[in-house]
């Protein structure tokens, strides 16, 4: 009785946003202490996944903390109040579940692939640790040597990222995103339990959060499971808004060279400061999201028919928007020169080819082609409920609301050809610009 | 009902429920075999072809050529050129991927079903008439031989190489099936062809399609795609003769982290000690934050990131690797703490609570890959290669059970094998003697 009275109450609480026909069964809904929640059914298969996504990433961190976002992340699989360090993981596999978690500039996801009857041990050990780890100097000491090793793997050994964190620190001017998210690495072996513990009882509370279930579950009972386990924890009311240094004006064209000793492949990578998807208005970002897959997005893309067809000058093109984000994005260009072609020859031969792109328009079989691809991927996503519902934990963590992500494929195949035109026009700026070439370290420059 | 069996279930002995996968064997007219597990409720299908033999069927002089052709596919076909043919294959929506491994080379597909007779109609005169003209030729060679540079600078991709030309002598697996920059600056278009038709032949075809399809639509799409493909292709080469001798061997590379390679002699797939090798594997360095490696490498001492152990039955030899990384002054650390576990576990052999979680997790952990029409065809070619019966899924769990202690306290003390256990080292490591 008790139960069925829970259930009706839940149906009300719940915007039962049932997708149409043949597209995917979301439902979203949010707790009384401000918990998003957001579920997306699949019942193929008797699998769920339970994450738990804070709206408190890298560039949350205190000025001097680099890196504290990622390690408090490691630390949250220690011990808690009623678990031991690593019991968390532990019982995962023994309900022979996957868990995992990963930090990035705007949030820090915690995750359990698990069978779908056991989310509520799921939520019950993930509420645990939202408000009660305890730490030891030991847990700090040795999982800063990890957070320093994963820097080693990622960073240290690999040019490319090294390359790329210098691109990232020249575009930002005065924005976080300039700050690597693993953190400088003389700023990581600095990092201490009072660091860890302060971004904790700063960022990790349910009025802070969201809930993504994807999988076999049924909403009414994620939300009665929801309540019982996370609803009862308390909002933090000091929560801070998540206002960061914003960028200046950006005046001066910047320009970079990158040498290491262990680069093969030498190649020019630009970066353009771009807006990002803002809640209701998302049609720029939407040309500018078009504008990459036309340019650089496939083997018919624009750089690449110019320069590996008709040219020939190079052996990889290649455009990107991550239009996710909660302040300002960038919109980057790359190039890798054939053997025999310069740095120089490559970069002046992509300037030349946006610069004609942009005055021929686009090309509407063209743009057709990668709409048509876009409705398909629709189709094709709901083959992967995991991944709709890692599209909402960004979402949702970047700024974005539920209606925003549901408006955005349309929004896509609305823009047109001038749209895109004049976003290139806008975006495409030498001064809001960084220029970097990857070089050997005995390479002459031309 | 399943429901409620479920939930005794997970009581009784915290199991998760089944996935259900139907698999049919069919049959197309043409005599094409495929495994097909049928799922209207998405309209996609996804169609996994896989060809026996991949790089290793490679001659000596013409490494590369296979996994090159493999690369070609897609660049061009009957009379559509590379870029006319992109455009056809970007205008259906549907994706061909291609992929060369030193055991085979798949063609994994994913189509609409809308648009499924032209999707089909374009994949049959992609695979039966490939047109390797000159100009794509010398652009994908450019594609590989850049990308052959970049893994001579690459310290994983150095270990990987002298590993395996340590371990299998003159077998083709000995070498990068990806070619060397000089092999692959003279491979020809003859040679192109030659590996075209060395690879796709009826005799070693494998074929698995999940989705938006019934058994008679499947049957006339085989019959379309691959009929008329030739019988046969060239011979398998022989098993390779594995030799790794214990040992260290360091590679110099000016990195701030070392990077290491280890291995020793592993076990064929159908060996019946397989399942409780599949166990060992786990507890020692398989099983991710939960495994003996990683606890003691990572948790305890935090030598490193990551650390793991897999083994590697492939269809000419097997063996048994790990690789772990750490700053050029720990990796020494690390090295001689992977030593040590692998002698404990040799001569101490497993608890029976290790192996009862072991079992729990991968028992349970079973089902969570058929999460995808596209992993599923994968696994279902897969359990074809390895002559696995059609109803394979159903029993494997019980095969884990199966295992006691006994048996993989037995097999660590025959398998493991510390005084044969090789790392490989590329870096600058401090204290380690190559």
């Amino acid at each position: 009785m008790v139960r069925a009275l829970a259930l009706s109450a839940a149906l009300i609480a719940a915007s039962p946003l049932w997708a149409k026909e043949g597209h995917e069964a979301v439902t979203t809904f949010t707790l009384d202490n401000g918990m998003d929640v957001v579920v997306v059914e699949d019942h193929r298969a008797p699998v769920v996944q339970h994450m738990v996504w804070y709206r408190a990433g890298s560039a949350d961190e205190p000025i001097g903390s680099s890196g504290v976002a990622h390690f408090l992340e490691h630390l949250l699989f220690k011990a808690t109040d009623t678990m031991e360090a690593g019991e968390l993981s532990a019982t995962v596999a023994a309900n022979g579940g996957n868990d995992n978690a990963f930090t990035s500039y705007d949030y820090t996801a915690y995750f359990q692939r698990v069978a779908a009857d056991r989310l509520e041990l799921m939520m019950r050990m993930e509420a645990d640790r939202m408000r009660n780890i305890r730490l030891t100097e030991n847990d700090i000491v040795t999982e800063r040597d990890v957070i320093l090793e994963e820097r080693n793997q990622r960073t240290e050994n690999n040019p490319r990222a090294l390359f790329g964190e210098q691109m990232n620190a020249a575009q930002y001017l005065n924005h976080r995103y300039g700050v690597p998210i693993i953190g400088w690495k003389h700023e990581m072996e600095e990092l201490d339990m009072d660091d860890a513990l302060s971004f904790y009882q700063t960022h990790y509370a349910p009025n802070n959060a969201i809930l993504v279930v994807t999988g076999d579950v049924d909403p009414d009972e994620v939300k009665l499971l929801a309540d019982q386990y996370y609803g009862v924890i308390p909002a933090n009311p000091d929560l801070p808004e998540r206002i960061r240094s914003q960028e200046p004006p950006q005046t001066a064209e910047r320009r970079l060279t990158y040498k290491d000793a262990r680069v093969s492949q030498p190649y020019v990578q630009r970066s353009y400061l771009a807006p990002e998807r803002d809640a209701g208005a998302q049609e720029k970002a939407a040309a500018l999201f078009l504008l990459a897959e036309l340019l650089g997005g496939s083997t018919t893309s624009y750089l690449n028919e110019k320069l590996q067809f008709e040219q020939q000058l190079v052996v990889y093109t290649g455009a990107f928007y991550r239009g996710v984000s909660l302040d300002d994005t960038t919109f980057d260009l790359i190039v890798v020169p054939a053997e025999g072609v310069s740095l120089q020859e490559a970069e002046d031969a992509m300037d030349q080819v946006v610069s004609d792109f942009i005055a021929e328009g686009v090309n509407e079989a063209d743009l057709e082609r990668i709409k048509m691809q876009l409705r398909a991927a629709q189709t094709y996503a709901r083959d992967n409920v995991d991944g709709i519902g890692n599209r909402y934990g960004r979402a949702l963590t970047s700024g974005l609301t539920v209606e925003d992500v549901q408006a955005w494929p349309d929004i896509l195949q609305s823009a047109t050809a001038d749209d895109i035109i004049a976003a290139a026009r806008e975006v495409i700026q030498p001064e809001t610009s960084v220029t970097g070439w990857l070089m050997r370290d005995d390479e002459v420059t031309q | 009902m399943k429901r409620i069996l479920a939930t005794l279930i997970a009581v009784a002995i915290a199991l998760p429920a089944w996935a259900e996968i139907k698999i049919q064997e069919v049959t197309s007219p043409g005599g094409i075999t495929a495994w097909l597990v049928e799922d209207h409720s998405i309209p996609f299908t996804a169609l996994e072809m896989r060809f026996r033999g991949g790089t290793s069927l490679d001659d000596p002089d013409k490494r590369g050529a296979v996994y090159l052709m493999s690369g070609l596919i897609e660049e061009g076909a009957g009379d559509m050129d590379v870029r006319t043919y992109a455009r056809e294959l970007e205008a259906l929506a549907a994706s061909f991927s291609y992929r060369a491994t030193d055991d085979s080379v798949s063609i994994s597909t994913r189509f609409l079903t809308e648009n499924r007779d032209d999707v089909v109609n374009l994949l049959r005169t992609t695979i039966h008439d490939p047109r390797f003209d000159q100009d794509a030729i010398k652009r994908v060679r450019g594609q590989v031989l850049s990308g052959l540079k970049s893994d001579q600078t690459d310290p994983n991709d150095i270990a990987g190489r002298s590993f395996a030309a340590m371990a299998y002598g003159d077998h083709p697996y000995a070498t990068d099936g990806k070619g060397t920059i000089e092999s692959v600056s003279g491979l020809t278009r003859d040679d192109i062809i030659a590996a075209y038709q060395n690879v796709f032949a009826k005799d070693r075809l494998y074929v698995g399609a999940v989705g938006d399809i019934t058994a008679e639509e499947l049957g006339t799409l085989l019959d379309t795609l691959l009929v008329d493909l030739p019988a046969t292709g060239k011979a398998i080469p022989d098993k390779a003769d594995v030799k790794i001798d214990g040992g260290i061997s360091v590679v110099e590379f000016n990195t701030p982290q070392s990077v290491a390679l280890f291995g020793q002699k592993g076990i064929d797939r159908d060996d019946p000690d397989f399942f409780a090798a599949f166990i060992l594997n786990h507890i020692l360095g398989g099983g991710g934050f939960e495994s003996r490696l990683m606890h003691e490498v990572r948790e305890k001492r935090g030598l490193t990131y990551g650390v793991s152990t897999f083994l590697v039955p492939k269809d000419l030899a097997s063996v048994y690797l790990g690789s772990v990384s750490s700053a050029n002054d720990r990796i020494a650390d690390a090295v001689n703490v992977i030593r040590d576990e692998w002698a404990r576990a040799a001569s101490e052999g497993f608890t029976q609570e290790e192996l009862d979680d072991a079992k729990t997790y991968l028992t349970g952990a079973y089902p969570l890959r058929f999460d995808g029409n596209g992993q599923i065809a994968g696994i279902m070619v897969g359990m074809q290669m390895e002559d696995l019966p059609i109803d394979y899924i159903a029993t494997r769990n019980d095969k884990v059970n199966a295992v006691t202690l006994e048996d993989i306290n037995r097999v660590a003390a025959e398998f493991l094998d510390p005084e044969g256990l090789h790392f490989t080292v590329v870096g600058k490591p401090i204290g380690l003697d190559g």
